[in-house]
């Protein structure tokens, strides 16, 4: 008998503490499930606190849901007990996924309902681009982007007898075939690697030079779309690293970035393709050597290159939220891409600012003098304006057609299948994918 | 005679199944039809397109060569795992069963692999066998000229997930092998030994025999460790690459479903795998099992 009058004396202690603490609570709670972790995760909850004592209406509240693919997931899931957080992050592949999935409260009504008048020229266009719908609105607002670009061992280069890089004007693919040749000889054990074959080699050669990766202006236009990598220009590429690999000009370390960067940081390789996003990883981890970033090596012919396409993560704004709410992550959304949570952001992670503005405040600031590595990035995506093609990619299962051209790739390098074939097979099976894509939202 | 217990109240024994039922049902039946109905949909991950194909993801699958491929590997890989893991756990045991010395310290040791999670599992046979900084893969590039390279090479590349697999379940057969080692009365041998039976053949005639029910049972769980628990290693170790030469079933479900979002092709690959897991377990019950020899 005691312990039950324990139990309910509990039971009520806590209801009265729990009532009370809503009570006081006034503040509307926003919530935002994020996949930033760690050292990201830490400059996310700064910016959070910044917001929340910014101001006393609201209270954002941000989760790590995990990577990307876990974030998403978590966001489904929710979706379906609709139970969904106000803004959920998402990573770039999953836009298309995203714009149709009818969950989503566009970011350029939210904030025209919510009273904010949004420069959306003062913006970095190729970034905007990547999650504007066929009409130019944009869907989502853009949070982490990066793109990618060429890192070099400076030391192995004057070794070879090679003098560094240009931030700006990029090399050509020709220049840097003969330029890994003298490496090469030099002794050091391969040329170059690459990580996100894919995204470097395929997605990104396709923008830079202004080949239609996708039919459709790359998708945008319709989700009758096919994929079109199966052309010369970028079976010639393919060809190209594939000779590179008899002389070890080249050679292939996985997938993703952890093998690449480890033979870049072990100096097996001169030269190593990634995010820009690198960059404080490549600066904690390689302390015996000098590198530098350049902009990606284009063709000879391509006069005047595209800009390169991004990569990272856009933040929805989902339904299913009181209009009260919905003010609150305007606000926040508004307070995020301020020139000082921008300045903070990019120097923190190396990821963009999103607006022209807090560009030129770090330009001002002589950032770009002390850190020029982190402009190649930015120069390369504001080089010119996105073209339909350059403007980014909206295919439905992009995750399942990227795994599908890593695996068409891998079995290029083993020499299982000659270029064309690989391209050929993988348009082929991704247009499967796209076709039952395509089925789904009839 | 057989014994036989007889409930008084008609109701109590399914009073006393129930919970056993709910459960099953709850965490097997349940999922599994929402399996079946999802295998036959396309839909988008957020449940909001919904259109009943009928048998179009299968179909779609069974056209797909690279399906069936997969399947072919999957065979290789359980068949290879389940065949490794279970001849080296019985050859160790059959070794540690006539350890005169520190029969207990021997045991022990053998029996720790087990605790090693698969994913951790993969994550060191990569560090022996990465062809940049793997100690073993290194060597034997330098010593016998061979070019070892898992990360481009999918034979080389399947090799090593299937040793990362059988080497942390060979103790786990280990562990049945001794104990039903053990079970074996000494005086059979010893009267084998003493009518002239070679080690060989008392192995053979004696041994084998005895332990067939162990054998039978650790077959059984080792195609499914293979079949299904082995996602760790390959997730950690290879992602079903180079070219897919890694890409077993069950880590296709993975991908397509959870990391591509394509639900319903998804659900039919587990389908197919299901069926397939139930399948080879049936088979194994009707003809391997008539051979095992059951004691007392």
């Amino acid at each position: 008998m005691k312990s039950r009058n324990l139990v309910l004396v509990i039971a009520l202690a806590l209801m009265v503490v729990f009532t009370a603490g809503e009570v006081m609570a006034k503040r509307i709670e926003i919530h935002w499930w994020h996949a930033m972790r760690s050292a990201r995760g830490e400059v996310c909850n700064t910016m959070i606190k910044a917001f929340n004592d910014s101001q006393d209406k609201y209270t954002v509240i941000g989760t790590n849901k995990g990577n990307y693919d876990e974030t998403v997931n978590a966001g489904v899931a929710a979706i379906r007990a609709g139970k969904q957080p106000h803004i959920l992050q998402s990573f770039e592949v999953g836009t298309q996924l995203m714009m149709l999935s009818g969950a989503v409260y566009p970011v350029y009504e939210l904030m025209a309902d919510a009273g904010y008048k949004v420069n959306w020229k003062d913006y970095l266009q190729p970034v905007l681009s990547y999650y504007m719908d066929a009409n130019g609105n944009l869907v989502s607002m853009p949070f982490n982007s990066s793109t990618p670009v060429m890192y070099y061992n400076v030391d192995l280069f004057k070794k070879a007898g090679l003098a560094p890089l240009d931030k700006s004007k990029a090399v050509t693919w020709d220049e840097l075939g003969e330029m890994l040749d003298k490496i090469v000889k030099s002794g050091v054990p391969g040329g170059m690697v690459t990580a996100w074959q894919s995204w470097t080699q395929i997605e990104n050669y396709s923008a830079i030079h202004n080949i239609p990766f996708a039919s459709k202006a790359n998708g945008y236009k319709g989700l009758d779309c096919e994929l079109m990598i199966n052309n010369d220009k970028v079976v010639n590429h393919i060809t190209r690293l594939k000779a590179w690999m008899k002389d070890k000009r080249f050679f292939y370390g996985g997938q993703k970035y952890q093998g690449p960067k480890s033979e870049f940081i072990a100096q097996n390789a001169a030269v190593y393709i990634d995010s820009i996003s690198g960059i404080a990883k490549l600066k904690k981890a390689v302390k015996d050597f000098n590198w530098d970033v350049a902009p990606l090596p284009v063709e000879a012919w391509m006069k005047a290159p595209q800009n390169s396409i991004i990569g990272g993560a856009s933040n929805w704004v989902l339904k299913g939220h009181s209009k009260d709410e919905y003010a609150g992550v305007a606000a926040f959304l508004d307070f995020l891409a301020t020139n000082d949570m921008q300045i903070y952001w990019h120097k923190e992670t190396g990821y963009f600012p999103i607006t022209l503005t807090a560009y030129k405040a770090l330009k001002d600031q002589g950032y770009y003098k002390e850190s020029p590595y982190q402009e190649v990035g930015i120069k390369q995506m504001t080089r010119r304006d996105p073209t339909e093609i350059s403007r980014g990619l909206r295919l439905g299962y992009f995750i399942q057609i990227r795994n599908v051209i890593n695996e068409e790739l891998e079995l290029v390098w083993n020499d299982t299948k000659s270029p064309q074939d690989a391209l050929d097979s993988a348009v082929k099976r991704s247009n499967d994918l796209l076709r039952s894509f395509e089925k789904t939202y009839k | 005679m057989i014994k036989r217990s007889i409930f008084s109240n008609r109701f109590l024994p399914y009073f006393l199944i129930l919970p056993q039922i709910l459960v099953t049902a709850t965490f097997f039946y349940w999922p599994a039809l929402q399996g079946l109905m999802q295998s036959m949909m396309l839909s988008d991950p957020f449940g909001l397109h919904n259109r009943f194909v009928w048998f179009d993801n299968f179909i779609e699958l069974f056209q797909d060569p690279l399906y069936l491929k997969s399947i072919v590997i999957t065979l290789v890989f359980s068949a290879s795992t389940a065949f490794v893991s279970i001849s080296g756990g019985l050859f160790l045991a059959t070794l540690a069963n006539r350890a005169l010395r520190a029969k207990a310290l021997i045991r022990t040791c053998l029996i720790w692999p087990y605790a090693v999670a698969p994913a951790i599992s993969g994550v060191l046979w990569l560090f022996l066998l990465h062809p940049s900084y793997g100690v073993v893969s290194l060597a034997i590039k330098r010593w016998f000229g061979v070019d070892w390279n898992p990360v481009l090479n999918g034979t080389d590349a399947l090799l090593m997930v299937i040793m990362a697999s059988a080497w942390k379940q060979i103790s786990y057969n280990f562990v049945f092998f001794m104990a039903g080692l053990q079970a074996i009365p000494h005086s059979l041998i010893e009267a084998a030994a003493m009518d002239g039976a070679s080690p060989f053949r008392r192995f053979w005639a004696i041994v084998v025999p005895m332990l067939s029910p162990t054998l039978f049972f650790v077959t059984v769980m080792n195609i499914i460790f293979s079949f299904f628990e082995t996602f760790g290693v390959i997730h950690t170790v290879t992602q079903g690459g180079p070219g897919g030469s890694t890409n077993i079933l069950v880590y296709k479900v993975y991908q397509d479903g959870f990391i591509g979002l394509n639900l319903g092709s998804s659900s039919a690959q587990s389908i197919v795998l299901m069926s397939l897991i139930i399948f080879i377990t049936v088979m194994q019950f009707k003809y391997v099992e008539r051979r095992v020899q059951y004691t007392g």
